[in-house]
C-alpha cells in the first residue's frame, strides 16, 4: 500500500498540493480527477519519489520512500507516463525490456527469462506482434500499450497511471482500463490513475479523489464524489447527472455567461460531444 | 484464477526467442566480429603506409617476431624494423584508443545530455586541457613531472576543467542536462579565451605554433611507454563499463523521469558518467590534443549499424572510432607526404558533410 499523510509540495513559492491525504490500496483503483494544474501529476509524482513533498511523508508498505533506494521502489511500484525516446531509435522489445532494469545489478544483455517476461507483458496489452518495430514507428496508443507492458514487466505490486487513456481511441481506453481493474481485482494490486474522463473515471475506479488548487475538494466512492455540488464549483461548467441503471452519467455543458477560463476548457469532454444512450 | 498475470509457462510452452531478438543479436554480433577484423587489419596497413612503404607480409613477421610468436631473422631490414615498431605501431595503436574513446564517450554523452548533435568536446573538458597544454608549452608550468610534463598538465588541465563544469551544473541543485549542457559551452568558451590569452601574453611565436597544433590535434607524440599504455587501458576500461551500463543509458537517454522510474537516480548516474567520461576524455586529449567530430559522428554511423541499444551502440562505436582515426592518420601522413597534415583537418572534412547529412535526415521535409 502507498500512503501519504499531509502532503504539500511547492516549487518556490507557489503551492501545487496542501495538505493532502491518500491511500492506494490493494484490490482497488483510485482515481485522481480534478482540472489542469489541480495538482494531479504532481501528487501521483510524490508517491513515487520523484518529487519529494516538502512537507508530509509518503509510505510504501511499512517504510516511508525516503528509505529506499530508487531501485528498491523500482522493484514494488510501476509507472506509466507520457514519454517519447527523442531520436533514439529503440525497438519495442528494447523498450519492454528496461522494464526488467531494477532487478538486474548489471545492465546487460537480457537474460532469457527477462525476454518471456517481456513477452508475456508484451502479449497481455496485445502488442506482442510488434515487438521488432522500433518505437518511434507505433502510433500513440501502441505507445501507450508499450508502455504499459513495461510496466507489466517490472511485475511491481503497485501501479501507477498518469492519462494512461491519452491518445487512445474509445474501444482500447476501456481495453487498457480493464486490464488495470483486472489487476487491481484479480492480482490485488494497488493502483492508482489520473483520468480526465470523470465518465470513465466513474466506471472504472472504486474511489476518487477530486483535486483542485492542489487541495483534496472531496474523496469517496465515484457515486459519492461525482456529484453537480462538487463539479461545478471546480471545473466551471455545467453538469447534469443521469441515473441509469447500472450506474450514472455525467453530461456537461458550458456554463452560459459564465466566465469559461481557457485553461479548463481541456479538462472534461465538452457536453455536445457526449452521446448518450437512454 | 491466476495470482499474477505471469506465472512462467509450463515448460512445453516455453518459446524460443520470444521477442524476436535472436536475429538482430546474431546480425550485431556478425558487425562486432567483422569491425573486429577490420581493425585489425586496418592497423597493419597503417603500419605498412607511409613515406616508406614496408610490405604487409614483413609487417605481419616483424609484429610477431616481436611479439616472441616468431624467430628474429637478421635478415630483416634494421630500418624497416625501426619504422614499424617505434614509430607507425604505437602511432596506429594511440589512433585506435584515441577514435574509440573519443567516440564511446561521445555516445555515451549524447545519452547523459539527450542530445544528439553532442561532442565529448561539449563538456569544455577539450579547452581545459588544451589551457593546460598552453601554459606549460608557454610558460614551463609543471616543470619537474619530467618528460610528461605536457600530458600532466593538459590532464589537469581537463580535470579542473570538468570540475568546475561539475560545479556550476550542480551548483543551482540537480545535475540536469541543460545545466551540465549551459555549463559545458560556458567554461569551454572560458578557457578558449584563457588559452588565447596565453599565447597573446607570452608573444613566443615558436610556443604559438605548438598550441595551434596542440588545438588542431596529433597523434605525433606516440610513442611506447606509460602516455600510450595509459589510453589504452583508460578506454578499455571505459569501454566496458560504458557497454556494461547499457540499459542505464538507454533509460536515462529516454528521460530523468523513466530512468526514475525504472529504479535509476538520474542525477547520481550523470554525476558517475561525468566522472568516467571526464577521465576518458582528459586522458585521451592529453595524449593527442583535440581531434573533432570523432565523438560526434560516429556515434550515429554505430547506432545505423546495430541500433540504439548501448549495450550495443557503444562497443560499436568503440570499434568504429578506432577504424576511423588510424585511416584518417593515415590519410594526415601520406597525403601531402612528406609533410603531415594535422588529423583534425581530415576528421573535420570527412566529418562535416556526414553531420550535414544527418541534419537533413533528422527533420524529413522540414
Amino acid at each position: 500500500m502507498i500512503s501519504g499523510s499531509a502532503i504539500s509540495f511547492a516549487y518556490g513559492s507557489r503551492t501545487v498540493l496542501d495538505s493532502v491525504d491518500v491511500s492506494v490500496r490493494h484490490g482497488e483503483v483510485l482515481g485522481l480527477v480534478g482540472p489542469n494544474g489541480s495538482g494531479k501529476t504532481t501528487l501521483l509524482r510524490t508517491l513515487y519519489g520523484s518529487l519529494v513533498p516538502t512537507t508530509g511523508t509518503v509510505y510504501l508498505d511499512a517504510s516511508t520512500l525516503q528509505e529506499l533506494t530508487a531501485r528498491q521502489v523500482a522493484q514494488t511500484v510501476s509507472v506509466v507516463v507520457q514519454e517519447t525516446p527523442g531520436d533514439l531509435p529503440l525497438l519495442v522489445s528494447d523498450m519492454v525490456l528496461l522494464g526488467r532494469t531494477p532487478y538486474r545489478r548489471t545492465s546487460g544483455r537480457s537474460a532469457e527469462s527477462d525476454e518471456e517476461i517481456a513477452a508475456d507483458a508484451l502479449e497481455r496489452v496485445g502488442m506482442l506482434a510488434s515487438a521488432t518495430k522500433g518505437f518511434d514507428e507505433l502510433s500513440g496508443g501502441e505507445r501507450q500499450r508499450v508502455l504499459i507492458a513495461r510496466a507489466l514487466a517490472q511485475q511491481t505490486t503497485h501501479l501507477l497511471l498518469d492519462e494512461p487513456t491519452n491518445h487512445l481511441d474509445v474501444r482500447y481506453q476501456h481495453e487498457v482500463l480493464d486490464l488495470v481493474r483486472s489487476l487491481a481485482r484479480s492480482s490485488n494490486h494497488a493502483v492508482a490513475v489520473i483520468l480526465h474522463d470523470l465518465n470513465l473515471a466513474a466506471t472504472y475506479c472504486d474511489r476518487l479523489l477530486l483535486l483542485d488548487h492542489g487541495r483534496v475538494v472531496a474523496a469517496g466512492t465515484p457515486s459519492e464524489v461525482l456529484v453537480k455540488e462538487h463539479l461545478e464549483p471546480v471545473y466551471h461548467i455545467d453538469v447534469r447527472r443521469l441515473e441509469l441503471d447500472d450506474g450514472f452519467q455525467l453530461v456537461f455543458r458550458a456554463a452560459p455567461g459564465r466566465d469559461r477560463q481557457l485553461r479548463n476548457t481541456d479538462a472534461v469532454d465538452p457536453g455536445r460531444r457526449t452521446t448518450l444512450r437512454p | 484464477m491466476r495470482s499474477t498475470g505471469f506465472d512462467a509457462r509450463p515448460a512445453g510452452q516455453r518459446r524460443a526467442d520470444p521477442l524476436g531478438r535472436s536475429r538482430r543479436r546474431g546480425r550485431n554480433t556478425a558487425w562486432v566480429s567483422a569491425l573486429c577484423l577490420l581493425l585489425m587489419v586496418s592497423l597493419v596497413l597503417a603500419v605498412a603506409l607511409g613515406p616508406v612503404t614496408v610490405a604487409p607480409g614483413t609487417v605481419a613477421e616483424l609484429l610477431l617476431s616481436h611479439l616472441g610468436r616468431l624467430p628474429r631473422r637478421e635478415t630483416l631490414d634494421s630500418t624497416a624494423s625501426a619504422i614499424v615498431w617505434d614509430v607507425r605501431l604505437p602511432r596506429a595503436l594511440l589512433g585506435a584508443a584515441v577514435g574509440a574513446g573519443l567516440a564511446m564517450c561521445g555516445a555515451a554523452l549524447q545519452a547523459m545530455v539527450r542530445n544528439m548533435l553532442a561532442d565529448p568536446y561539449l563538456l569544455g573538458i577539450n579547452s581545459g586541457a588544451s589551457s593546460g597544454a598552453a601554459a606549460m608549452i608557454l610558460f614551463g608550468v609543471g616543470l619537474g613531472v619530467g618528460e610528461h610534463a605536457l600530458s600532466v598538465s593538459a590532464f589537469a588541465g581537463a580535470l579542473v576543467a570538468s570540475l568546475l563544469v561539475y560545479l556550476v551544473a550542480r551548483s543551482a541543485g540537480r545535475v540536469t542536462s541543460m545545466r551540465l549542457l549551459l555549463a559545458g559551452v560556458a567554461i569551454g568558451y572560458a578557457l578558449t579565451a584563457v588559452t588565447s590569452f596565453l599565447i597573446f601574453a607570452s608573444g613566443s611565436t615558436e610556443g604559438a605554433r605548438s598550441v595551434m597544433f596542440w588545438l588542431l590535434g596529433s597523434l605525433a607524440l606516440a610513442k611506447w611507454g606509460s602516455p600510450l599504455g595509459v589510453v589504452v587501458v583508460v578506454v578499455l576500461f571505459t569501454g566496458a563499463l560504458l557497454s556494461w551500463w547499457g540499459r542505464r543509458l538507454d533509460a536515462l537517454a529516454i528521460g530523468d523521469e523513466t530512468a526514475h522510474i525504472l529504479g535509476i537516480s538520474p542525477a547520481r548516474f550523470r554525476t558517475q558518467l561525468l566522472v568516467v567520461v571526464s577521465l576518458c576524455i582528459g586522458v585521451v586529449v592529453a595524449a593527442s590534443g583535440s581531434i573533432g567530430f570523432v565523438g560526434l559522428v560516429v556515434p550515429h554511423l554505430a547506432r545505423r549499424l546495430v541500433g540504439a541499444a548501448h549495450v550495443w551502440a557503444v562497443p560499436v562505436s568503440g570499434l568504429l572510432g578506432g577504424i576511423f582515426l588510424v585511416w584518417a592518420d593515415l590519410v594526415a601522413r601520406t597525403l601531402l607526404q612528406p609533410q603531415e597534415l594535422p588529423i583534425g583537418i581530415i576528421t573535420a572534412f570527412i566529418g562535416a558533410p556526414f553531420l550535414l547529412y544527418l541534419i537533413r535526415r533528422m527533420h524529413p521535409g522540414s
